[in-house]
């Protein structure tokens, strides 16, 4: 954690900051994404939706954020 | 065998859900979403494969498949295409669960960019993991009807071995072992691969196959919309004229009228 109370994650391979105490939910939706339309992996392991709104981001944790897109 | 008359639907059913159509498209290489979307449409198909992608943080507002294909009218079968471990694969496919709430899955597990040839031993791998974790997978496969039946083993709700390289459009080249798996299987066994035109996929219907998976061949057509009219045409043709039960070849003619009352 840093001096302004906020916490360093990846996302999707990019840097970012984030409040400190933020849940995954939030952070999603800080993102300008809509939780209910993608699915997150933290550390390598899927977070369940209904859960999202109750983990809590922390410092140093990598996230994949993924949706559909076209594909054969 | 039994020839459905016209007042009993031909059905096929995987994991147990039931399908008419007998198509299934993928949703990749399209110019936009409208005329993949209208493709769709023209093809009849009711299950499309997609694939799981990292979103755009960067530009969270652009349009979206799901805004165009609804997956609550058509079903969205989740792909691993680019995967070349079973680890990868898994891990995709657990995401795509979470995204879509989906356990009827397409596993590919890929062994070398130039061919996309399946690497069996990770598809095997994953397959029995993927079973484990409650998933249903449709597995893209070899048309080694051994591999075949090790998969079904394994829990592979619908075997789908390459008819030719993805995205070749060579049509079928294995005529010979697409038949024998589809006569051992006891699974749907579809035509992942390969088609390049609609006699191909009438080809693969009349050897007995469920059904045919394509993309490339509807989407890299001049006319999409009119190229999937084609595929959905072709994969009713040929699953009738494999129910008609084809009459057998002759070496040489044999004449349609009749030779008495000849004057």
């Amino acid at each position: 954690m840093s001096l302004d109370a906020s916490v360093s994650v990846r996302v999707n391979g990019e840097h970012r900051r984030v409040p400190d105490g933020t849940s995954v939910a939030e952070m999603v939706s800080l993102l300008g994404l809509d939780p209910l339309r993608v699915a997150v992996e933290r550390n390598l392991a899927v977070i369940p939706r209904s859960t999202l709104g109750q983990v809590r981001v922390e410092d140093g944790d990598a996230y994949e954020i993924v949706h559909f897109v076209g594909g054969g | 065998m039994n020839a459905p008359q016209s007042f009993n639907p031909d059905t096929w059913s995987v994991a147990g859900r039931t399908f008419t159509s007998r198509l299934i498209v993928g949703t990749g290489k399209y110019k936009s979403f409208e005329e993949n979307a209208a493709a769709v449409e023209a093809s009849g198909a009711e299950i499309v494969t997609v694939a799981v992608r990292r979103v755009n943080i960067a530009d969270p507002n652009q349009p979206r498949l799901t805004d165009f294909i609804d997956p609550k009218k058509v079903t969205y079968l989740p792909n691993t295409a680019g995967c070349f471990t079973a680890e990868d694969a898994i891990r995709t496919l657990r995401l795509a669960r979470e995204a879509g709430g989906w356990t009827l899955v397409k596993l590919e597990v890929l062994g070398e960019a130039k061919t996309l040839y399946p690497d069996m031993r990770e598809t095997l791998r994953a397959t029995e993991t993927l079973v484990k974790e409650g998933f249903e997978p449709m597995v893209y496969c070899v048309d080694d009807p051994i591999a075949a039946k090790q998969l079904e083993e394994a829990g592979a709700v619908a075997i789908m071995p390459l008819g030719a390289p993805i995205g070749s459009g060579l049509g079928i080249q294995n005529r010979v072992t697409i038949r024998l798996i589809v006569e051992g299987a006891n699974v749907p066994v579809l035509v992942d691969a390969g088609v390049g035109t609609a006699s191909d996929a009438a080809v693969a219907m009349e050897l007995g196959c469920d059904g045919v998976l394509m993309n490339t061949a509807i989407a890299e057509a001049k006319e999409p919309v009119l190229m999937a009219r084609a595929m959905k045409a072709a994969v009713e043709a040929g699953r009738l004229a494999y129910l008609s039960g084809r009459m057998q070849k002759r070496r040489y003619a044999d004449p349609s009228s009749p030779l008495a009352g000849l004057i």
